[in-house]
């Protein structure tokens, strides 16, 4: 509400002027080299996958599927998922929280520490969790001397996990926390909310939006991790297979069916996020305009 | 509730906000804090909430110090210059929010506290728009759900911040006129932070003028205008216009000729004459009076304004005439004002 005057930001499609419009061969020329190219890159793919998933008929991809490594191996990401995408909400929340609405020494850095599981490759971030808990790592003797095992294990996965996808939830709320300020909070407070309650019943719902975008995204990266998860796995089967490095096994063990019948579960998750996203737009795209626009 | 501000100081990173800043407000009183941006009237009203802490010095609700005690206890109600109005919730659900946060046996049940909102609603002439949300009313609508939902809590202070800046001037004033009428209705000591003068000296039983975080002066709106206590008051509410001078022999003189104003009580050496342009006598002859060539004469309004260059320093001086007065034609004027006040020179 930073100009309750001004009603909504609504982009002028009708009124554009003729000034910025190109011409029509320029928009078809445009248009085309898109679609082409998202054919190309993401579509094709997407189709090859599922084709080649059911390339043994219906039968072959379901018995792919119920094979005992494979079903594990979802368990494993399920799990995964269910621990890290958790975490990574309390996490990003708290995080939003402070550098929006606290001034503070070195919030610049915090800001960027948060950006750093996206600018590091995730190879390298798998890698940090050996050196620290690997046998040789800063903390290796010790674990091995109190009997806890988290590289080549569960532990190490949800670890690496963590790390790879935590900047999603804070860096979709950082931005919608600082736009919407302080003033709500004040007011809830000035009105004898505690503390608890403004965040329940104003921070949290002023979010909601942002926050449900943050943790699908989260999701999707959560269960689809490789790199990071695959150093720190040791790719025991049965054991400490996700999803994808289920795929990569069954793909170099010429198993195409079965590869593409689990990357097909992956696929069908891109899918379901990016419906739900839109489904979600659509009914409540007035309200998620409210909350984040005037 | 009467509420006693006391040797106040803020502090904001070491930053002076507020210096030692005292005031007494009166139960009941509707006051205004006015004064230019960065004065810290602002920063005043926060401390009162509770918002802000103080660095020193203290807030006297009645007898009781508030200046520990957190904004929830303080039990004030605040109006947000954006409002902050909760934008997912109905209008009713924003003015039933105090109560429905309350504990136990505080808190009214759910038919009471929609009983309470609609009859809040009643009051700012809203109802019917129990349903909506604030992103479907108007500027000023908002501005009246704020003001309802702040006295859902029943406050023992109202406190406005800048409560009509982002409406247009029509809405303005009526939204001033109506608060006025609630106020006086509600009896609640009411507090309100404005730039603008005319809101201010219209609405309020008494102004808070302030200045680089310090009041500058307190007083009804004709205390405020017609006896400014500083040359800052002076310049600050309405039009002023002001010249130097030297004071001699209990007289007022510009260069080397008394302009015909008697100063017995000032102190002699060089000084500063304040006064209104609209509050002057146009002389024809001239002796002691100011005279002035005509240097630019503009037309505001229903009042002619000419600007004056005085004796050899050509100062400029601005005068108010009627639009048809004669001496808007002439090249020389003399006049005398006829309100006045010296300051000593700065």
């Amino acid at each position: 509400m930073a100009d309750p005057e001004i009603k909504s930001y609504e982009p002028h499609h009708e009124s554009r002027s003729a000034a910025v419009t190109e011409s029509r061969p320029v928009r078809i020329t445009l248009t085309t080299v898109t679609l082409v190219f998202l054919g190309i890159f993401l579509l094709l793919p997407l189709i090859i996958v599922f084709k080649e998933a059911f390339a043994k008929g219906v039968g072959a991809y379901f018995q792919s599927l119920g094979d005992a490594d494979t079903r594990s191996a979802i368990r494993l990401t399920l799990l995964v998922a269910a621990i890290s995408v958790p975490l990574n909400l309390v996490f990003g929340l708290s995080a939003a929280w402070a550098i929006a609405k606290f001034e503070f020494k070195g919030k610049a850095f915090l800001t960027t520490l948060i950006d750093l599981p996206f600018s590091v490759s995730p190879v390298i971030s798998g890698l940090v969790y050996v050196l620290l808990f690997g046998a040789q790592g800063l903390l290796g003797e010790w674990l091995k001397a109190h009997g806890i095992q988290i590289l080549f294990a569960v532990p190490g996965i949800v670890l690496a996990t963590v790390f790879v996808t935590f900047p999603f939830v804070a860096r979709e709320l950082i931005p919608l926390m600082q736009e919407q300020g302080n003033g709500d909070e004040e007011a809830a407070l000035s009105l004898g909310a505690s503390g608890w309650q403004a965040f329940w019943y104003v921070t949290l719902p002023n979010v909601k939006w942002g926050l449900l975008y943050g943790v699908l995204l989260c999701n999707a990266r959560a269960m689809g991790e490789f790199g990071a998860v695959s150093v720190v796995s040791g790719h025991i089967r049965g054991l400490t297979n996700t999803m994808p490095l289920h795929v990569e096994i069954l793909y170099n063990e010429y198993n195409a069916v079965g590869a593409f019948a689990v990357a097909s579960l992956l696929a069908g998750l891109a899918l379901v996020t990016l419906v739900l996203k839109t489904l979600l737009e659509m009914r409540y795209g007035a309200e998620i305009a409210a909350t984040r626009g005037h | 509730m009467e509420v006693r501000v006391v040797n106040v100081r803020k502090e904001f990173e070491r930053f002076p906000a507020l210096h030692d800043v005292s005031l007494d407000i009166k139960s009941g009183e509707l006051i205004a804090l006015l004064g230019p941006s960065g004065s810290g009237k602002t920063t005043l009203l926060r401390l009162i909430a509770g918002l802000e802490r103080p660095t020193k010095g203290a807030i006297f609700f009645g007898e009781e110090d508030a200046s520990q005690k957190s904004i929830q206890e303080r039990n004030v109600g605040f109006v947000f210059q954006h409002y902050a109005l909760f934008r997912h919730m109905t209008v009713a659900d924003n003015i039933g929010f105090g109560l429905k946060v309350r504990h136990g046996a505080a808190r009214p049940s759910s038919q009471e506290i929609r009983r309470r909102a609609l009859e809040l609603l009643d009051l700012v002439q809203l109802s019917g728009l129990e349903k909506r949300y604030p992103a479907q009313l108007s500027g000023g609508q908002r501005q009246r759900v704020a003001l309802a939902r702040a006295m859902a809590i029943e406050p023992k202070v109202l406190l406005l911040d800048e409560p009509f800046g982002a409406l247009d001037a029509q809405v303005r004033r009526e939204l001033r006129r109506w608060l006025r009428e609630i106020h006086d209705r509600t009896g609640h000591t009411t507090v309100f932070v404005t730039h603008d003068q005319e809101e201010a000296l219209e609405l309020a039983d008494r102004v808070v003028v302030m200045s680089q975080g310090r009041i500058e002066q307190v007083g009804t709106a004709d205390d405020i205008y017609d006896t400014p206590n500083s040359p800052f008051v002076y310049s600050f509410i309405g039009e002023s216009s002001s010249l130097p001078v030297k004071v001699e022999n209990g007289e007022v003189w510009i260069a080397d000729r008394p302009i015909g104003l008697e100063a017995p009580h000032a102190p002699p050496g060089e000084a500063v004459l304040y006064f209104r342009p609209h509050d002057v006598d146009l002389l024809d002859g001239c002796s002691g009076c100011i005279a002035g060539t005509v240097a630019a004469s503009r037309r505001v309004a229903g009042t002619r304004r000419v600007e004056l260059e005085i004796g050899g320093e050509r100062q400029r001086v601005e005068i108010e005439l009627p639009v048809d007065h004669p001496a808007a034609q002439k090249s020389r004027v003399a006049f005398r004002p006829r309100r006045w006040k010296l300051f000593p020179k700065a």
